[in-house]
């Protein structure tokens, strides 16, 4: 369960490589190259550690549309990202059908997700369900907002998978906002972690800034499911550096200052200058990784712009499963 | 041959589904060792276990969510709403999750699920235990939605749903539930999912109605045939898709259509059954299309007097056949 150096430092790889992925998301909007972006420029470091936590492959996430860094570790890659951004045709989350950010990866196990918020966590539970009815050495990780927590979905989900000892992990990344409404409007708890004892059933909180920390909390919380003492909740706390996403404009409802002290204790920033002082990156490494991101964001700009768009007849299927087609 | 209620039907294709495959299992609240409120699970606890026939906490969006979960895992959910007036909190997960799944995700993920509900007023049951929401269902890509009428088509139809690859919403008319007797062949057997079924065969007036209607509406069938009308019946069972060929092929033979339900005129089934035909009937009718249905109001009231006019029965529909063979 201690990680190695080397996977200490690829986890800074993977934060890195989401958040260059993620700015030029915005260039490219403000560019006018894509019509929407939604951001995860903050979160990275929770993703990255819960991510590293789980059997990627093997156990299932049915994640929300700030995941991008947590769908990098579990093997999306740039070019599918840009693909989605844009629109073109062999994006693997749907075919350009959804927005982008709406994630499915079927060869990670990650499942198709939806905007109406929370609906993942009943998902969530029933698939830990089915592992427990075919006795499978599995859990299930889903994430979601804070915001997203008042939803009675979230609840109906966190009770059945305590009823019942299912073996999920359900991770809130605490970022502090939903779109506009900060945390003391969405409910009268300090974590949202807190709500779990209501339910029976353990609740923690973690410094969501620290995906080291992030990735004992969800690897013991993994341990604890698959030897079937059943679910976890986890608030992992950190800030949402963005707006809301592309169509929102945050000076409405937050001061500059508070979003450029958060902006100081950016994970990237803190997690790099920790892994130098410990010696276990130089800025030369750190250059390197800088530059091989540049070259895969590169890469995955170009390769999506010249990929083709949708044919129109692609809009008329699969409604139902009999349509799919498998080429 | 074996003579059975429409419940007894319902039970029996549910045994004999989950013998055949242990991936079926059945979820919903008073299911397990009660048997369901309306007794269709009964004996099956004690049959397949806990494990196979589960109470669910009192909260229907997580019984489909969390069956939406298990059915994206491989397994097959028989997902029961106690009564179909309580289906509102799961439309979400319905609609949103398990109608589009296939489409949003380019088919990389299915929801192979049923969802039973009783359906249906004349019971005394009030605004709440009489509802018959199927329009609502019945106008949205991704779902199946079936009707049965009688219990050999009861039985046939629920075992193609629980086969089927989609997410399909059965209602069950609860009046006929030990009111509609029927014979029902030993042995393998499916009905189909798609085509509607001529009950009756006629030259005068087509009627075109599913569950409790259809039974009433043979039965006024049967009274008018006295008086020398021959009236064509036409049972649609598989509400959505629609099977407009055996709609436009019937018109065709008598040149007048009446549509019979029990659910609110406006904007239901029928309206789309009377919008099938003046688009591709419209030279072949003798007459206005009629309909028959419960009127707008907001459910079927409890007292007596009241519940006598709002549903629609054999003499209403009598009437109505009449009105029609006259113009």
């Amino acid at each position: 369960m201690e990680l190695t150096k080397e996977q200490r430092i690829e986890m800074y790889w993977m934060m890195l490589l989401a958040r260059r992925l993620d700015e030029r998301a915005w260039v490219l909007h403000r560019q006018g190259k894509i019509a929407f972006h939604i951001s995860g420029i903050g979160q990275e470091a929770a993703q990255v550690g819960a991510a590293f936590a789980l059997n990627r492959g093997e156990d299932w996430v049915t994640p929300y549309y700030r995941d991008l860094a947590l769908m990098i570790c579990l093997g999306y890659t740039p070019r599918e990202f840009v693909l989605s951004l844009m629109g073109k045709q062999g994006e693997p989350s749907s075919g350009g059908r959804q927005m982008p950010s709406h994630w499915s990866l079927r060869r990670a196990n990650a499942v198709s997700h939806s905007a109406p918020v929370a609906t993942q966590a009943c998902h969530a539970a029933g698939i830990a369900l089915a592992m427990k009815m075919q006795k499978k050495d599995q859990v299930v990780l889903t994430t979601i907002g804070e915001g997203s927590t008042s939803q009675g979905e979230w609840y109906e989900a966190v009770n059945w998978a305590a009823v019942h000892q299912l073996p999920v992990i359900f991770l809130v990344e605490n970022n502090q906002y939903a779109i506009s409404v900060p945390q003391e409007k969405q409910m009268a708890v300090r974590s949202s972690a807190d709500k779990a004892c209501g339910l029976g059933l353990e609740g923690l909180t973690v410094d969501g800034t620290d995906p080291y920390k992030v990735y004992e909390v969800v690897a013991r919380a993994a341990e604890k499911a698959r030897s079937g003492n059943g679910p976890t909740v986890i608030e992992a706390r950190m800030y949402r550096i963005t707006p809301h996403s592309s169509d929102d404009d945050d000076r409405t409802y937050r001061s500059r200052e508070e979003v450029e002290e958060h902006k100081q204790r950016d994970p990237i920033l803190v997690v790099r200058s920790r892994l130098e002082q410990e010696g276990l990156l130089t800025p030369e490494q750190v250059e390197g990784m800088e530059a091989r991101a540049r070259e895969m964001v590169d890469d995955a700009v170009q390769f999506a712009t010249q990929a083709p768009y949708p044919n129109v007849e692609e809009g008329t299927y699969p409604v139902y499963a009999e349509e799919v087609r498998h080429d | 041959m074996t003579e059975m209620t429409l419940i007894e039907a319902i039970r029996q294709a549910m045994d004999e589904e989950m013998a055949r495959d242990p991936n079926v299992f059945i979820v919903g609240e008073d299911v397990g060792i009660r048997g369901g409120v309306f007794r269709a699970t009964v004996g099956l606890f004690d049959k397949y276990g806990a494990d196979r026939v589960i109470d669910s906490p009192l909260a229907e969006l997580s019984i489909v969510g969390v069956g939406i979960g298990a059915a994206l895992y491989g397994m097959k959910p028989i997902c029961e709403i106690q009564f179909s007036d309580f289906i509102y909190p799961a439309y979400n997960q319905i609609i949103s999750e398990a109608a589009k799944m296939c489409y949003r995700s380019n088919g990389e993920w299915t929801v192979p699920m049923v969802i039973r509900a009783p359906y249906g007023g004349g019971i005394g049951g009030g605004l709440y235990h009489s509802q018959s929401p199927e329009a609502m269902f019945a106008q949205v890509p991704g779902l199946k939605v079936v009707i049965p009428s009688n219990p050999y088509d009861a039985k046939g139809l629920l075992k193609s749903a629980v086969r089927d690859p989609n997410p399909v919403i059965f209602f069950e008319p609860k009046k006929g539930y030990r009111l509609i007797k029927g014979e029902v062949p030993e042995g393998e057997f499916t009905v189909p999912i798609g085509p509607a079924r001529i009950s009756r065969a006629g030259t005068d007036v087509s009627v075109f109605a599913y569950g409790m209607m259809h039974y009433y509406a043979l039965q006024a069938a049967e009274k008018v045939a006295a008086e020398g009308i021959s009236v064509e019946v036409v049972d649609l069972r598989t509400l959505y898709p629609v099977d407009r060929e055996t709609i436009l092929a019937s018109v065709q033979r008598t040149g007048k259509a009446l549509i019979v339900h029990e659910a609110n005129l406006t904007g239901g089934y029928g309206a789309e059954v009377a919008a099938t035909i003046a688009e591709g009937a419209f030279t072949d009718l003798d007459a206005p299309v009629r309909r028959l249905c419960g009127p707008d109001v907001p459910g079927v009231p409890f007292s007596h007097p009241l519940q006598d006019w709002f549903m629609p029965n054999p003499e209403k529909i009598s009437s109505a056949i009449r009105e029609l063979a006259r113009y």
